[in-house]
């Protein structure tokens, strides 16, 4: 556990990461960036939270069997949207040109609009939580062997 | 039903997949559960790979490109070459498809009770289910990268499966063995995916056969491809990892691994006939087959004789039985160019070739099992703490004796079968080669009578007394493997004509597997 000026700190700028991991996310169609890139952020917000208060602090909030739920259900999404377009084909983006969100956005070149990608950026959500999980609990497992503690089963 | 044959190229990939990710979901609700849940869905997945079977025999390849308007559309318009992911299944594909099908569902019923009492069961399943998509993959896909990625996948999987018992210290030597071998092999291919796609700007395998030049780079990227696929496959003088890993696999894992080696196998046939074939002279790569698998043939078995350690013999005895699919396809190889001589034996020996996979992928498979069965009872791989196992381990000795005798190639077994029409065939092509097949053949016969003996035959040993036949779940996960190989072997020439004869045909036309995709190619 490090100083308190660190602590309150990393305190304050966790929400500041999330946001930022989670709007990489969500635009990962129309700007750099992604599903992976977004959770890789995120993770890392979980990596300074370890290292300033220390892992068994942090293994008390993040549980081992919750993140693996969150994993689950990230590929769960992304293969949920795959199947949902068999209707038509596998992979078929079915929701692109519907005004779910209010409003068809036009073709052609856009100030970013959110909704033009279909189920594009659903997809990358489901790739957005399974990266979060599983990197997240690769480095606690790290961080807790490193350590000297055993990860809860 | 019409709707089931349209899209079950990709059924067949994504069911597994959807079972891999809801396994860690469903199994907080019960083991039982999860165990109905993946036997249901892998026996939906084999109705599925039944129905694609009979259309593609019926009606050709089958193409299916993801996110497009229509499965078959291949090459939208106003397109020059195809853009989008595809599957592309035609005879070899689903001959391959068929053959780990077979061996997945009877894994993974033998590994229902294998695995009922130990942790991590979940992750178990998941594994074992990403393991079978991505050989199911790797042997559908139409497309290099796709290639590359179910190759990747096949590789993680099948080292974490492998690494499973982690309270043995070989067990993670095994699975170290592995990872390392296939990440190698994992960018020995991207590398030669990237020089061809530098050069061509393209990724489908039918596209970039449609235009291959093969210039020098063409020729550095067939031997990046072929020492990567041969590392894979465990043939010599890459094999060193097969026996380590083969022996420390738990018992459903170990068929399913060997599969996997099959399906590299259908990759290096894939690349050598379908992408650069009829673009050089295939000779000199049919002689670099043949020689591989001679040296596998041999050295294999001989490694095998001295073994004391059940797995590990089996294991090198894999080793050696990969050598005739490859002694069979690679004469094919060697005489593609001159029809008179494939049609006279190069398309035997390739039948011969192509039938031993699934042949092998069976009775080696099932002898794994066997030998796991009994690691499980007594608890020892060692050959010389064994013995007088056949008092109370009926079953398991009848599927060992009728899986060693196939192995050996006596008759009447599927083994026979196939390795008869090596014999002949690659009599007229080499007559020595021939006679090594068959001397190859001969040690195994002695080295499973050497098996047989140790564990099974003798006066009850004191210390086995309390030993019993293993428990339903695994004799029924060897008994699938085992009604199969006697299927075969009655009706061999039945299944060399309905099942055999199109794979081979498969990979000796190059054109109808590029006009798949690419339309009538002038």
């Amino acid at each position: 556990m490090l100083s308190k000026i660190v602590r309150t700190i990393s305190n304050q700028l966790i929400l500041f990461i999330l946001v930022f991991g989670l709007y990489i996310i969500m635009h990962g169609h129309v700007t750099p960036g992604g599903g992976f890139q977004g959770g890789a952020v995120i993770a890392s917000g979980v990596v300074m939270m370890i290292v300033a208060f220390g892992s068994s602090e942090i293994k008390k909030s993040l549980r081992e069997r919750h993140l693996s739920v969150v994993e689950s259900s990230g590929a769960l999404i992304f293969i949920g949207m795959a199947f949902a377009g068999m209707g038509t084909i596998f992979f078929y983006n079915f929701l692109v040109g519907t005004p779910v969100f209010g409003g068809i956005p036009p073709t052609g070149p856009n100030p970013g609009n959110v909704w033009t990608g279909g189920v594009i950026p659903l997809m990358n959500l489901g790739v957005g939580l399974k990266v979060i999980a599983g990197l997240s609990a690769v480095v606690l497992a790290m961080a807790l062997f490193s350590s000297g503690e055993e990860i809860e089963e | 039903m019409e709707y089931l044959t349209v899209h079950s190229p990709i059924l067949i990939v994504a069911v597994p997949l959807l079972a891999a990710f809801i396994t860690p979901l469903i199994s907080r609700i019960g083991n039982k559960f999860r165990d109905t849940v993946n036997v249901s869905l892998l026996s939906f997945v084999t109705f599925l790979i039944v129905i694609l079977t009979i259309d593609i025999y019926a009606n050709g390849t089958r193409v299916y490109t993801l996110g497009a308007s229509v499965p078959e559309l291949a090459l939208p318009e106003n397109y020059m070459v195809p853009v989008r992911i595809m599957f592309q299944v035609d005879g070899i594909s689903i001959f391959m498809g068929l053959t780990t099908t077979v061996v997945a569902l009877a894994a993974l019923v033998y590994s229902l009770q294998f695995v009922k009492n130990e942790t991590g069961q979940d992750r178990f399943y998941s594994l074992f289910m990403l393991l079978y998509v991505g050989m199911i993959g790797l042997e559908f896909t139409g497309d290099m990268f796709n290639l590359f990625v179910f190759l990747e996948i096949l590789s993680i999987a099948g080292a974490g499966l492998a690494s499973y018992r982690v309270n043995m210290a070989d067990a993670v030597e095994g699975g170290f063995k592995y990872i390392i071998i296939s990440a190698v092999s994992a960018l020995f291919v991207l590398f030669a995916i990237g020089i061809l796609y530098s050069e061509y700007n393209l990724l489908s395998i039918a596209a970039l056969a449609h235009s291959m030049q093969f210039t020098t780079l063409d020729l550095i990227a067939l031997a990046l491809l072929a020492i990567a696929f041969v590392m894979k496959l465990a043939g010599v003088p890459l094999h060193m990892w097969a026996p380590d890993t083969y022996a420390v696999a738990p018992a459903g894992i170990t068929p399913m691994i060997y599969t996997s080696s099959a399906a590299s196998m259908y990759a290096l046939y894939r690349v050598t006939f379908t992408l650069y074939g009829g673009h050089f002279d295939t000779t000199a790569i049919g002689w670099v087959v043949i020689i591989l698998g001679v040296l596998s043939m041999f050295i294999g078995v001989m490694m095998a004789i001295h073994q004391t350690d059940i797995k590990r013999l089996m294991a090198y005895h894999a080793i050696s039985q990969s050598g005739y699919m490859l002694l069979g396809v690679g004469v094919g190889l060697a005489v593609l160019t001159d029809p008179v001589a494939l049609a006279n034996y190069g398309r035997d020996a390739m039948n011969g070739g192509i039938f031993h996979i699934i042949n092998n992928a069976l009775y080696k498979g099932m002898l794994f099992l066997t030998a796991e069965a009994i690691f499980f009872r007594i608890g020892t791989r060692d050959l010389n703490k064994m013995g007088g196992l056949g008092h109370n381990m009926k079953w398991t000795t009848i599927f060992f004796i009728i899986g060693a005798l196939a192995i050996s190639g006596i008759p009447p077994f599927n083994g026979f079968a196939s390795k008869l029409l090596i014999y002949e065939s690659v009599f007229r092509f080499n007559p020595l080669l021939s006679i090594i097949a068959m001397f190859v053949s001969l040690v195994t016969l002695a080295s499973f009578t050497k098996v047989f003996y140790s564990a099974f035959t003798g006066p009850e040993m004191p210390a086995f007394k309390e030993v019993r036949e293993v428990p339903r779940s695994m004799l029924i996960g060897m008994g699938i493997m085992v009604a199969c190989i006697i299927f075969f072997s009655i009706f061999p020439g039945l299944v060399v004509d309905t099942i055999v004869a199109p794979a081979t045909d498969a990979l000796i036309d190059q054109a109808s597997y590029i006009n798949g995709v690419m339309g009538a190619v002038p």
